[in-house]
């Protein structure tokens, strides 16, 4: 069955114009075969007998079919062909080389591992140079990144190297204080209602359930944040942007020096209970090295309380890229004026240290007194 | 014989059928509309694409033309800039050759050098690639060519959907479109699919997966469909895209999977050298390098003339194999 077009892949054999015995000449018309095209007349390229058809009137065969068998002049008749076999094709090689360069071995101190794998081990703290890699040529890949970090959760993510947090501390800083236009404002609260409610409160509760003062602190600025979110947020380049919730950031020194804010996630809508677990959970998790890392980057804001330390007030530094950093002292006792009378009555001086690109003093003090106004009334935190 | 047909009382439909669909919806919607190349109208097509449309719409609309592609290439382009709709046929990629100057001098650069004046409404249809034994002068798959060329749209329809619907936009679209269907497409058959016009910006992934991300076009569709078969029976499941569009390309889908799987490999008949799958490796590279967690692979024909030999053909071409063993090769030993 001859090719009668690119893509004829059979034809049919409608009929034969010679038939065993006949003699043929090349270029005689021996056959009609139908394609997709129409019917087709098939010509002989040998000269001799026809002395088989092989293929009956109505038969559909696939395009190489032989058809018909010639004997050429003084040959002796032959024996029906078997069809050759199908030449294979060239097989590909079962496991073909990768068409792209092998791995170099893993020399010296760069241990051999994906981008992925190094970008992943970058942001768990995971040491590469420790994995087996199970990737192409042994690399380290991501998936053997995640589970180093999933076995070693407390290796991995905890263990605080001082020498780089005083670094990471000192670039924050020094980038906040070349950065940003700090402004500075303090007020005077007065804390006897907040004190006494706190003092009723824990009266009849165990240590362990008891709130302290500065949780009191934190909810009453998450509270009032809500009405000032020029002060909830991040500026980066492409200028300020709110955060939709507040996670505040409290700032937790460590025993051997430095210090980390990790974040009370949707602070202001937590009751106090749950508030004072977290922040015990955040504190006991701090000293123990096993903070996650979202919870480093997460803070809207930060509050830092040097109240424990005896510091009257303080003036913090932004940390970037939040926009303002809200400072407590100790509550102490102090002359209070009232009535034209003074009084001694406890109270703590609240600072803030705002970012003069995304805010106002003048709304910067109304958040103060929004702190203060729910502070007198804690009913309400 | 009515190979192209579906056997009665059913809904299958072959490509072949789909394209020639698609050009007579298109000549019943817009009277603008005319087919034009050799051997498009007597002999019905060289693939026999248009069998019938002659008798059906007459010899102004379905119109035979000497064997010079330069010319009715141009006699396309300008018909166009006159406002008429047409489709010009060229036999092969190969063949076009004779008509770049056509296509990437005045076609690809009228409306800039007319100040945004003149569009050229032109759709080129072309067959591409191997496996038909029709040797080194038919069998090239040059379609990554037109893809380097600013001020083209370049589409491959690799389903009997696209063949049948990516022709209207085509034709709607202000701006040369040139189609490329796949020589060892023309016989495939599949469900008749909707009149709807298709999408002609977006590729599709044809086969989701997790694994290993493997992009492809065209005649390499239903190959790269059966290697992932293949990998999925040894548990690895690849996600199968399909580019649809080779220019502009579809970066988005590609970039999006190649995050999720972290490992791509490419399959392109066309030539490694300077190739569309360089062209996409490269974007991976400049897009998502630190999401790889293995270096691209690609699989292309041998770098030879296409031979005319049954066996060696096959051996120049990428089979399922071998995009088994590079889709292996970005996992390593399992």
């Amino acid at each position: 069955m001859p090719s009668l077009g690119a893509d004829m892949a059979a034809g049919k054999l409608v009929e034969w114009l010679k038939k065993p015995g006949d003699a043929v000449r090349r270029g005689d018309i021996v056959a009609v075969v139908e394609t997709q095209k129409g019917a087709i007349e098939v010509e002989i390229f040998e000269t001799g007998v026809l002395s088989e058809t092989l293929v009956p009137p109505g038969a559909t065969v696939p395009v190489g079919t032989p058809l018909a068998l010639i004997v050429g002049e003084g040959e002796p008749a032959r024996a029906r062909p078997t069809p050759p076999p199908e030449r294979p094709i060239a097989p590909a090689p079962p496991t073909a080389p990768p068409p792209v360069a092998p791995p170099p071995a893993a020399a010296g101190a760069r241990p051999l591992a994906s981008p992925a794998a190094r970008r992943l081990a970058a942001a768990r703290g995971v040491d590469l140079a420790a994995l087996t890699g199970s990737g192409p040529g042994g690399a380290v890949v991501s998936a053997d990144v995640e589970r180093a970090a999933e076995r070693a959760p407390a290796a991995a993510r905890g263990r605080i190297d001082l020498a780089a947090m005083r670094q990471a501390i000192a670039a924050a800083m020094a980038r906040s204080k070349r950065e940003i236009p700090h402004y500075y404002l303090s007020t005077s609260i007065d804390m006897t209602t907040a004190l006494a409610w706190l003092e009723a409160r824990n009266a009849d509760r165990p240590p362990a359930e008891r709130l302290l003062p500065a949780v009191l602190l934190v909810k009453a600025v998450a509270l009032a944040l809500r009405r000032f979110p020029e002060l909830n947020g991040f500026h980066s380049a492409d200028g300020f942007r709110p955060a939709e919730d507040v996670h505040v950031g409290v700032a937790i020194a460590l025993r051997g020096g430095g210090l980390v804010a990790p974040a009370i996630r949707d602070t202001a809508a937590r009751p106090l209970d749950d508030l004072m677990a977290a922040f015990r959970d955040l504190v006991a998790r701090v000293r123990a090295g096993t903070l996650r890392s979202s919870e480093l980057s997460d803070p809207t804001i930060t509050v830092s309380s040097l109240g424990e330390r005896g510091v009257e007030g303080m003036l913090a530094v932004i940390y970037p890229p939040q926009v303002a950093i809200v400072g407590f002292g100790s509550v102490t006792r102090r002359p209070w004026a009232t009535d034209d009378r003074v009084e001694v009555r406890p109270a703590v001086t609240a600072s803030l240290a705002g970012d003069h690109r995304v805010s106002d003093g003048h709304r910067a003090a109304l958040f103060l007194r929004e702190v203060d106004d729910l502070l007198q009334s804690p009913e309400r935190l | 014989m009515t190979a192209d047909r579906p056997p009665p009382g059913t809904n299958e439909i072959t490509y072949r059928e789909a394209v020639k669909q698609a050009i007579r919806d298109a000549m019943i919607r817009d009277p603008r509309v005319f087919l034009m190349g050799e051997d498009v109208g007597r002999y019905g097509g060289c693939y026999a694409v248009s069998k019938g449309l002659l008798e059906e719409f007459g010899p102004e609309r379905i119109r035979d033309t000497p064997l010079s592609e330069s010319t009715f290439t141009g006699a396309g382009i300008g018909a166009a800039l006159g406002g008429m709709r047409p489709i010009v046929e060229i036999m092969t990629v190969n063949f076009s050759l004779l008509a770049l100057d056509q296509i990437v001098n005045n076609a690809a650069t009228l409306l800039h050098m007319s100040g945004g004046l003149f569009n050229v409404p032109l759709v080129i249809r072309m067959a591409t690639g191997a496996g038909r034994q029709l040797a080194a002068q038919h069998s090239h798959s040059l379609e990554g060519w037109y893809a380097h060329v600013p001020g083209l749209k370049v589409l491959a329809p690799a389903t009997i959907e696209d063949a049948r619907g990516m022709l209207w936009p085509a034709l709607e679209d202000p701006d040369p479109v040139l189609i490329f269907e796949h020589v060892m497409l023309y016989n495939d058959t599949g469900p008749l699919p909707d009149r709807r016009p298709v999408d002609i910006t977006k590729a599709a992934v044809r086969r989701p997966g997790k694994d290993v991300t493997i992009i492809t076009y065209g005649g390499m569709l239903p190959k790269t469909l059966a290697a992932a078969d293949m990998l999925a029976a040894d548990g690895i499941a690849a996600e199968v895209i399909d580019l649809r569009v080779l220019r502009p390309l579809d970066e988005e889908t590609v970039i999006a999977s190649v995050r999720r799987t972290r490992r791509a490999v490419i399959v392109d008949e066309g030539w490694r050298s300077g190739s569309l799958s360089a062209e996409i490796s490269a974007r991976i590279m400049e897009q998502a390098f630190w999401d790889l967690d293995a270096p691209v692979g690609r699989v292309c024909s041998a770098e030879v003339p296409m031979p005319y030999p049954r066996h060696l053909e096959q051996a120049a071409l990428p089979q399922p194999d071998g995009i088994v063993a590079a889709a292996r090769a970005t996992l390593g030993p399992r």
